[in-house]
């Protein structure tokens, strides 16, 4: 496979990172706490494969009449008094929200979570044009004071222990010491606390948008988010197109979903829904609501005749939480907004293939994401046709060589036993060069060893029987 | 062309093919025939308020919420000022409502409305000890409490002070959560109120090595009366 630099840093990243005991020893003790908690929730549900077909079945249905949910949204949210924007890429999303932030003369601004954001680098815009944007979510937070991109996108700071967060406090914040968890978290609040009612604008995400309503969906667990749509002036919500559901009533099934699978959770801390802002007789709220609505390429991902489920993804990041691959190689390594299975099958989509083709390499197609799915998107499959498609796309020609040279060999019973004795005396001479830059196998032998040609092949067993 | 109709252009043009439906790949599929609705695919809401009241006990419980079942206003008003004893409650924030307004007057304590006339100063309920709301609902199936912007004071109000307090009457609790959408259907359709929020127990958050702690950016406790 010819490489690219964006392969070539994965493979930098992924090389150094496997053999970084500390982290694994994180990770493994993180996802272990979580799939313990996640399966008792599962063990709820009076039926988990029924729960997940009519997911699976509702998405579908939402994203193959997206217009039509779409226009019933934006109508029913601007009757409320939202104002709903259009962006076909990240570059008009962050022109949409500057210029909003710009006409209301705004000075801080706070956020919660919101991985859109992350995928149009919103942060970077606002701070570029001289704008104070904090991130809320403790996660979040930590990740912004370390200037680094969330490591998973629903456990952003996963791969930190207290110690480190307790140093980056002390460094950044001027705190003593702890290594107790809750007293970093009271750090947080406090000095959070106080962004929050300074605050002129509140940037949040959504975790879907009901078209029946003309609502957003919020699933968080701090209070974060809840604070940041209540208490600044003016709520501007990023979100992709593909985020929406047909009845409010859905949520009675993707809520304790996504909080399952997301986090081990029935429901998570808060679950809110928004429609619009402040209305006559309300006590507070913002007096302006705008919604940014995303396409950023997903349209080409809706185009796919194979892969266009992979628009019902709700971000729970189950299928990241059982990747052997994700456990071994990191959020990190991936270079990509969104991280593991999921992210492999749509960075391609909405990236460019062959730039990001080593992400669809770089799996075991064990299907174990595919199984965790909540709504049953084909994940590990679509990995491999996306494998099919980058190499129809852009043969390699070696390889190409190598395949045909192998599907001669395979034909031909006589040149078939040739190579099985040519490879019994080769692998007497391999030692001589094993792991050496003259090793044809060096790709495999470098961290394992080759497997030994049978003394004698099945044929040769049965001809010296008779 | 402006942008939204280059995007539902775009959208229209990929719908106008056909693709693939999921779940082809997927071993673990139920066997064809045995659709169930999706309501009864969700965890059990009890079959009767005896049932629903368990649940929600066990729920809640599990969450780190404090509920209580109370007889009376008066057995609520005295466990109310027993609490604002032990805190040291100093100033309570609410809202009006038969259940908030009688628990207010009992305590005595100073009182930040936030449904007033002329709006509230965010500076003073963050400074509150506990705000105090009413609900729509309880939902037994997740011990979850029910608020909206309309009934229970707004938005900051169950989440900015260190204690949201609950009063609820016991023919507020609700089996499930598709329960709880129909309720609310019935009460607001088509003019909702523009905060909807399912609370279930105290702000938390597991953002540092997947370790509980509880009150992240809202409140540290949650107590609900249940009347």
């Amino acid at each position: 496979m010819s490489t690219t630099p964006t392969a070539a840093l994965f493979k930098a990243r992924a090389t150094t990172i496997t053999k970084d005991l500390r982290h694994r020893a994180v990770i493994r003790g993180a996802l272990q706490k979580y799939g313990v908690v996640r399966d008792a929730k599962k063990d709820r549900f009076r039926d988990w494969q029924g729960a997940r077909a009519a997911a699976s079945e509702i998405k579908w249905q939402a994203i193959n009449h997206l217009d039509a949910h779409l226009a019933q949204f934006a109508e029913k949210l601007e009757a409320r008094g939202g104002v709903v924007h259009w962006a076909r890429d990240g570059a008009e999303a962050r022109q949409i929200i500057l210029g909003i932030v710009r006409a209301k003369n705004a000075h801080a601004i706070v956020k919660s979570k919101v991985m859109t954001g992350e995928e149009i680098h919103i942060n970077e815009a606002l701070e570029e044009a001289g704008f104070d944007v904090v991130e809320s979510d403790l996660g979040e937070y930590i990740c912004q004071l370390r200037h680094e991109a969330p490591y998973h996108f629903v456990f952003p700071a996963m791969h930190l222990t207290r110690g480190e967060i307790s140093a980056l406090f002390t460094e950044k914040l001027g705190t003593a010491p702890t290594d107790n968890p809750e007293e970093l978290t009271m750090i947080a609040r406090r000095v959070l606390r106080d962004k929050y009612i300074r605050a002129d604008i509140g940037i949040s995400g959504a975790n879907f948008a009901i078209a029946e309503t003309g609502m957003i969906s919020i699933t968080e667990n701090e209070g974060n988010a809840r604070l940041t749509c209540a208490l600044p002036k003016t709520h501007i919500a990023l979100l992709g197109i593909e985020k929406v559901l047909p009845k409010l009533s859905d949520l009675a099934l993707f809520l304790p979903m996504l909080g399952t699978v997301g986090c081990g959770q029935l429901l998570t801390g808060y679950n809110t829904m928004y429609g619009g802002p402040k209305q006559p007789g309300e006590a507070d709220g913002p007096e302006e609501f705008h919604v940014v609505l995303l396409d950023n390429r997903r349209t080409a991902l809706l185009a796919s005749p194979e892969q266009r489920d992979a628009l019902q993804c709700i971000r729970c990041g189950g299928c990241l939480n059982v990747c052997p691959i994700y456990k071994n190689v990191g959020g990190h390594t991936y270079g990509a907004t969104y991280q593991g299975p999921i992210g492999s099958v749509i960075t391609p989509h909405l990236r460019g293939l062959q730039e990001w083709k080593h992400l669809v390499f770089c799996s075991s197609l064990c299907g174990a994401c595919t199984e965790a799915c909540p709504v049953k998107i084909d994940l590990h499959h679509h990995l491999l046709q996306s494998r099919r498609d980058a190499i129809t796309e852009k043969p390699v020609w070696w390889e190409k060589l190598a395949f045909q040279a192998v599907g001669v060999v395979f034909n031909n019973a006589w040149l078939f036993s040739l190579g099985m004795k040519l490879g019994r005396i080769g692998q007497l001479f391999h030692p001589l060069i094993k792991n050496t830059p003259l090793d044809p196998a060096r790709a495999w032998t470098r961290a394992r060893e080759l497997p030994k040609v049978a003394p004698q092949t099945f044929r040769e067993w049965w001809n010296q029987r008779k | 062309m402006n942008a939204r109709e280059t995007i539902f252009g775009r959208i229209r043009e990929a719908l106008s093919r056909p693709a693939q439906k999921p779940g082809g790949h997927d071993h673990a599929s139920p066997p064809p025939g045995e659709a169930r609705t999706a309501a009864d695919c969700l965890p059990f809401g009890g079959a009767d308020a005896a049932e629903q009241l368990t649940l929600f006990t066990q729920n809640a419980k599990e969450l780190s919420a404090d509920f209580r079942v109370v007889e009376t206003p008066e057995a609520l008003h005295a466990q109310l000022a027993e609490l604002a004893q032990r805190e040291g409650w100093k100033r309570v924030a609410s809202h009006a409502g038969e259940l908030t307004e009688a628990a207010c007057a009992a305590l005595s304590l100073p009182v930040t409305r936030t449904d007033g006339d002329g709006g509230y100063d965010v500076g003073e309920l963050e400074a509150c000890d506990a705000g105090i709301t009413a609900c729509e609902a309880l939902v037994a199936q997740t011990g979850s409490v029910l608020v909206t912007s309309r009934s229970c004071g707004g938005r900051a109000l169950s989440v900015l002070p260190p204690h949201h307090v609950v009063l609820a009457r016991r023919n507020q609790l609700v089996p499930d959560l598709t329960a709880a959408f129909a309720l609310l259907e019935t009460r607001y359709a088509p003019s909702y109120p523009s905060m909807i929020s399912f609370i279930s127990g105290p702000s938390r958050t597991g953002d540092i090595e997947r370790i509980l702690v509880l009150g992240a950016h809202g409140p540290k406790k949650l107590t609900i009366f249940c009347l």
